[in-house]
């Protein structure tokens, strides 16, 4: 089910990025995402860590989220770098993820680190060591708002 | 119309442009590596973010506008994965972060020492 | 406007070769080299319509891929000191 899904994502991305539409080599596009998505089958990526197809419901209303928590962090930096005495206070922490899989992991880990002002430094097994720019980004991480979300996309 | 997505496209173009000389400014201010790379993220995600956001509503509907999509998948995915290697590595080599306050030995991780990032 | 744009992306990445140039440690110039490539994405995507030609921007996607290979492989050749690291390896012996 995974594989045909998988070949399915490899010919739409095919038709995307080549723009030519001759029967000659939409055929051939058709060929190769077969033959890619059997390859991966064989080799044993398209199990729900390779393929996570599951977990594009969660994203629609995850990744919107997301871009806004950027966008507020973002400007929060901005306005550090432009200050004229550069007020950073740089702060180690460790916090527990509460996802349980690891593509839900590794999303709660890349979205701390995508959020300007904080950076993921460590995983191991579900405690991450962040590293944050000033101390109000460390408590918002320890706060947890952000893993309760990521808990919330995994299971959507 | 088009006049209010040309309007919106250039407000996003000129903001972007913002955002990464702020972080270009930030590379060049920050003290040390792990602040470097916060000020490397505002360009990675805002700067570019609203740069190919202000391209695509320039491009309007069609292949372009995918390409460009692609290409901001591209940073999101990728820049943390970047970013979370070069700061794994740095702490390896065992260069001290500046920091005003440390939380690593405390609570519920594990004490001190062993918070580099190895996997077990 | 795309004028504008592409002034910016010029100024940022003569900031970022400014650290590159000063960076005390190895990790401040991969950072840098990092940040450099990805402001060339952007570059070729704005020059791309600047003149007109948004072909630039496939050049700008496999530029990305290549980009991000090569900055893992530079660090892991820092960390490890060698290319063919594997880490259970290490843990086995």
């Amino acid at each position: 089910m995974r594989t045909v899904s998988l070949a399915c994502f490899l010919f739409a991305f095919w038709l995307a990025l080549s723009g030519h539409y001759t029967p000659m080599l939409i055929t051939i596009g058709a060929v190769c995402a077969i033959l890619c998505a059997l390859v991966a089958a064989r080799v044993g990526v398209t199990e729900t860590e390779g393929h996570p197809v599951h977990l594009l419901r969660g994203a629609i209303t995850y990744w919107p989220w997301l871009a806004c928590e950027i966008a507020k962090s973002g400007w929060a930096v901005t306005k550090i770098i432009l200050h004229p005495r550069l007020p950073i206070s740089p702060t180690m922490t460790v916090v527990t993820a509460s996802p349980r899989t690891a593509p839900g992991i590794v999303t709660y880990a890349n979205s701390i680190t995508l959020t300007p002002g904080t950076i993921t430094v460590g995983v191991n097994g579900n405690q991450l060591t962040v590293h944050a720019l000033v101390r109000e980004g460390a408590d918002d991480i320890e706060a947890g708002g952000m893993d309760a979300r990521v808990t919330r996309f995994e299971d959507a | 119309m088009s006049l209010v997505v040309d309007l919106l496209s250039w407000l996003l173009i000129v903001l972007g442009s913002f955002f990464a000389i702020v972080g270009g400014i930030g590379l060049v201010r920050m003290p040390d590596v792990y602040t470097r790379i916060h000020a490397a993220s505002v360009i990675d995600t805002l700067g570019a973010g609203l740069l190919i956001l202000g391209m695509i509503l320039q491009a309007g509907f069609g292949l372009v506008a995918l390409k460009l999509t692609f290409i901001l998948a591209l940073f999101f995915f990728f820049t943390p994965v970047v970013a979370h290697a070069l700061a794994q590595a740095a702490l390896h080599e065992e260069i001290e972060p500046l920091l005003a306050e440390d939380r690593r030995g405390r609570g519920d991780g594990p004490a001190g020492g062993g918070t580099d990032g190895r996997q077990p | 406007m795309f004028v504008v744009a592409t002034a910016a992306v010029l100024i940022t990445i003569a900031l970022a070769l400014t650290r590159a140039i000063l960076g005390p440690t190895v990790f401040d110039r991969v950072l840098a080299g990092n940040t450099i490539g990805s402001l060339a994405i952007l570059l070729l995507a704005v020059v791309g319509f600047l003149t007109g030609r948004p072909e630039f921007l496939d050049i700008g996607l496999t530029y990305g891929l290549l980009n991000l290979i090569g900055t893992l492989a530079v660090l892991k050749f820092f960390r490890h000191g060698d290319l063919a690291y594997d880490v259970e390896e290490e843990h086995k012996s």
